[in-house]
């Protein structure tokens, strides 16, 4: 078994499997840390994942187009990202229960949509999802062509909005804004940003990313949706936001983890290691509760995070 | 002076739902002069300041900058229109640096260009005189730093007029006589400045002009030159105060409360209270003095059994008390006047007579078997409510339809109604206008007289020179000095509060 793991094939297969299983998570991470670098913790991001999943799935299944699928599968997240923002930032409901609420809400909704589109059939409709596409010249390197250059498109463009999402925080004015808005929203307000808009905003581009991190399953990892398709994947990005201390380059480290492991179980089972596969299954979920222990006491949580934005109405 | 004003207030009104918070108020500024607003709290000062910030819009009246009739609906306007607002509480982001703080807002390109940036902002501190690093994390920065800061942020953005709202509330002395250093420079160069403070001799120092609002109207207007602070007092008050306290002769007795060595680390994990050794006696008040965040408020909170000292004893009449348990430190009858009173001192969505029995409920007569007694308990409450001059709608009024001052009396009378020996207070006067504070010192002194040792922790000089019989100043923690009131001097006492030992 021992010289099976190290075979170059095994390796090709795992660090390519871990660019894969890693994808949805980055994209997801990358829509939370927008959202709560402005204040907002979207806990609907679940189930937000699930309607992405479920309508990409379904506009690709009805139209063929796995393009437009990925399109409508962000208007979806915004759409529920909007109601979000209404309930969290606009109402200044408690975050918390807003975020769950629609985590809830979206799940029903997710599956009644599909049962309304397909039906019951025995067996589940199915598309002929995303190839990977191979990079002229850069996957013929060995080891690490076939594995980091024979890629869906969707991993690409993960890999290339992880440092724009970090330069647009970092380095841009709306960037700046809304750090200022998640760390102090009354001295954001002093100085005539628009607090209640930039985390509107916010959430919404979030809402696109998760929409499009649940596509991604249904439309290239899978080939069918099925109403546990997310499987927990939301509530990890909302721990690599805390791992990666609100910080995409940081976070994308531990989404690798996180893929790295998931893929390393997936390769465990199939060796027919004699433990019960759940064993394996719990690996990564495991060692990402160990990962937030670590870094507790050392995160740097946005200061405006949870607490809605009112000017205050005093007297005096 | 007949120039045109920068701002003009004419009859402005301001209503929140059915209080009027502005009644008719006018003022004027004019370029290169320091107008300073004088006022109670609930006086209108504020309200009035975040009408002219664009916080709030007009219910009436009308708002002129440099003699055009000015309409703002949000910060943004009045930002616009070259005014800008310095907080009391400072609204800066601690995460990030002193470069980005002042961008905000003014960044320019879509991509922020720091160099051009930071050049603007050291060409502004050289000009007015106000040096600081660009680069440095605000989290990093003293307190007066910080204030610059918020100074520089408005010069950054090319303000003419500043609104500072109790600036000095903040700082050490030394730090004082720097700021009013820079609004000096400021207004020579035709800045104009509108300060709000209760602190009538700063007022008098720093002003051209003050204006002083009760009750959300214009009672007056002076020159400063041509009043005294006297006069000012009571036209905020609206009534003769007390010509001065009486601080009663000092003959202390033996000591109540002993505490030798305490030590103990604030949140962040540094060093809050180093070393600390005090002593009150019975019948003395001794004053801690101190800039804040030196200690104090770690020193309360280890007294108050909500923080675990790691090294160090508390003593009261020689018996040791254990740390870090409110439960026992109430037990020996300490009266605990907490520097927050709505966030650790009352429960301000419980009535005034739960929030009477807080340290009672559990013993009798309060409590019979294990109940509440109720006919006790509104007896209890109606007696402190009547001794101490709540001004309440009765015993079941949640505490939070209070005013500041009437919150502080509920505390009072919880605490002191038992005659205490030991009664400790952190910043008791905070935020409170002038004529709860001469009731909450008038207090102090009614425990001292009784017979009881009183520990005052506070920011407030005046306030310590007021009733103290000694002094010690708290500096990063440790006990810079101490002195009797008989030999103390403002300036020495500034300078240990400022960490220079003499």
């Amino acid at each position: 078994m021992i010289n099976e793991i190290f075979s170059l094939h095994f390796l090709t297969g795992l660090l390519g499997a871990t660019l894969r299983m890693s994808t949805p998570i980055i994209l997801a991470t990358l829509g939370e840390i927008i959202a709560e670098r402005s204040g907002v913790l979207n806990l609907g991001i679940e189930g937000t994942m699930l309607f992405g999943a479920a309508i990409g799935f379904l506009t690709t299944l009805s139209t063929g187009s796995l393009w437009l699928g990925v399109l409508m599968a962000a208007l979806a997240g915004m759409l529920l990202a909007l109601l979000m923002a209404v309930l969290a930032v606009y109402l200044g409901l408690s975050q918390h229960v807003s975020g769950l609420g629609i985590t809830l809400f979206a799940s029903g909704l997710s599956m009644f949509i599909y049962r309304l589109v397909v039906g019951s059939p025995t067996t589940p409709p199915t598309i002929t999802p995303f190839t990977p596409v191979a990079i002229p010249l850069l996957s013929k390197i060995p080891l690490i062509g076939p594995s980091f250059f024979n890629q869906y498109s969707l991993t690409y463009f993960t890999w290339i909005l992880i440092p724009v999402v970090s330069i647009f925080l970092f380095r841009t004015r709306p960037g700046l804004r809304i750090r200022t808005v998640g760390q102090n929203p009354f001295a954001a307000d002093t100085v005539g940003v628009n607090v209640n808009l930039t985390r509107t905003l916010c959430v919404i581009a979030g809402g696109a990313f998760f929409g499009v991190a649940g596509a991604f399953l249904t439309l290239a990892q899978q080939n069918m949706f099925l109403k546990d398709v997310i499987g927990g994947r939301g509530w990890i990005a909302i721990a690599m936001t805390i791992f990666g201390n609100w910080n995409p380059v940081a976070a994308t480290g531990g989404a690798l983890i996180f893929g790295f492991l998931d893929a390393f179980q997936l390769r465990m089972q199939s060796l027919g290691v004699n433990l019960p596969f759940h064993v394996f299954l719990m690996i990564p979920y495991l060692v990402t509760i160990l990962a937030l222990i670590g870094v507790s006491g050392k995160a740097s949580v946005p200061a405006g995070l949870l607490k809605p934005y009112r000017r205050e109405e005093k007297g005096g | 002076m007949e120039k045109q004003p920068v701002i003009e207030m004419r009859e402005v009104t301001k209503r929140f739902l059915d209080v009027i918070a502005n009644n008719k108020v006018n003022l004027k500024l004019y370029p290169g002069e320091i107008v300073s607003l004088l006022g109670e709290n609930g006086a209108g000062k504020t309200t009035l300041m975040n009408v002219l910030f664009g916080y709030y819009q007009l219910d009436g009246g009308e708002l002129l900058i440099r003699g055009k009739k000015a309409v703002f609906t949000s910060p943004g306007d009045a930002i616009a229109s070259g005014i800008a607002m310095i907080h009391q509480h400072f609204t800066l982001v601690p995460s990030q640096t002193v470069l980005e703080n002042v961008m905000i807002g003014v960044e320019g390109a879509f991509f922020l260009n720091k160099a051009q940036a930071k050049k603007k902002l050291l060409a502004i501190e050289d000009q007015f005189g106000l040096q600081l690093d660009p680069d440095a994390y605000v989290w990093t920065l003293a307190i007066g730093e910080k204030q610059k800061l918020e100074i520089l942020k408005s010069l950054y953005r090319e303000a003419e007029i500043l609104i500072m709202d109790e600036p000095t509330a903040v700082l050490a002395p030394t730090e004082t006589i720097e700021l009013f250093k820079t609004l000096k420079t400021l207004v020579s160069k035709g800045k104009s400045v509108i300060f709000i403070s209760h602190h009538l001799q700063e007022v008098m120092e720093i002003s051209d002009r003050v204006i002083v609002l009760r009750n959300g109207e214009n009672v007056a207007e002076r020159k400063v030159s041509k009043t005294t602070i006297p006069e000012l007092a009571s036209l905020m008050v609206g009534r003769e105060l007390l010509e001065r306290l009486e601080r009663g002769s000092s003959n202390p007795g033996k000591p109540v409360m002993e505490v030798s060595g305490l030590r103990v680390k604030n949140n962040r994990g540094i060093v809050a209270v180093d070393g600390v050794s005090l002593q009150v006696r019975e019948g003395e008040v001794v004053g801690v003095a101190g800039v804040s965040g030196n200690g104090q408020t770690e020193l309360s909170e280890i007294l108050f059994g909500q923080r675990f000292p790691e090294e160090g004893t508390i003593q009261i009449y020689g018996k040791s008390i254990p740390g870090g348990s409110p439960a026992k430190i109430i037990k020996t009858g300490m009266a605990r006047i907490p520097e927050d009173r709505i966030a650790t001192g009352l429960f301000m969505d419980l009535s005034v007579k739960e929030n009477m029995i807080l340290e009672k409920h559990t013993s009798e007569p309060i409590s019979r078997n294990g109940l509440l007694n109720k006919k006790e308990i509104e007896e209890f409450a109606l007696h402190c409510v009547k001794d101490f001059q709540v001004k309440t709608d009765g015993i079941e009024a949640p505490v939070k339809s209070l005013s500041g001052g009437n919150l502080q009396k509920v505390i009072l009378a919880r605490e002191l109604v038992g005659n205490p020996k030991v009664v400790v207070a952190c910043q008791p006067t905070r935020g409170l206008d002038v004529g709860a504070m001469e009731y909450v010192h008038q207090a102090m002194l009614n425990e001292k007289d009784r017979g009881a040792g009183v520990l005052l922790i506070s920011d407030d000089l005046d306030e310590i020179f007021l009733l103290s019989d000694r002094i010690v100043v708290m500096y990063e923690g440790k006990i810079m000095g101490e002195t009797d009131i008989e030999h103390a001097n403002r300036d020495t006492i500034g300078l240990w509060m400022s960490g220079v030992a003499s």
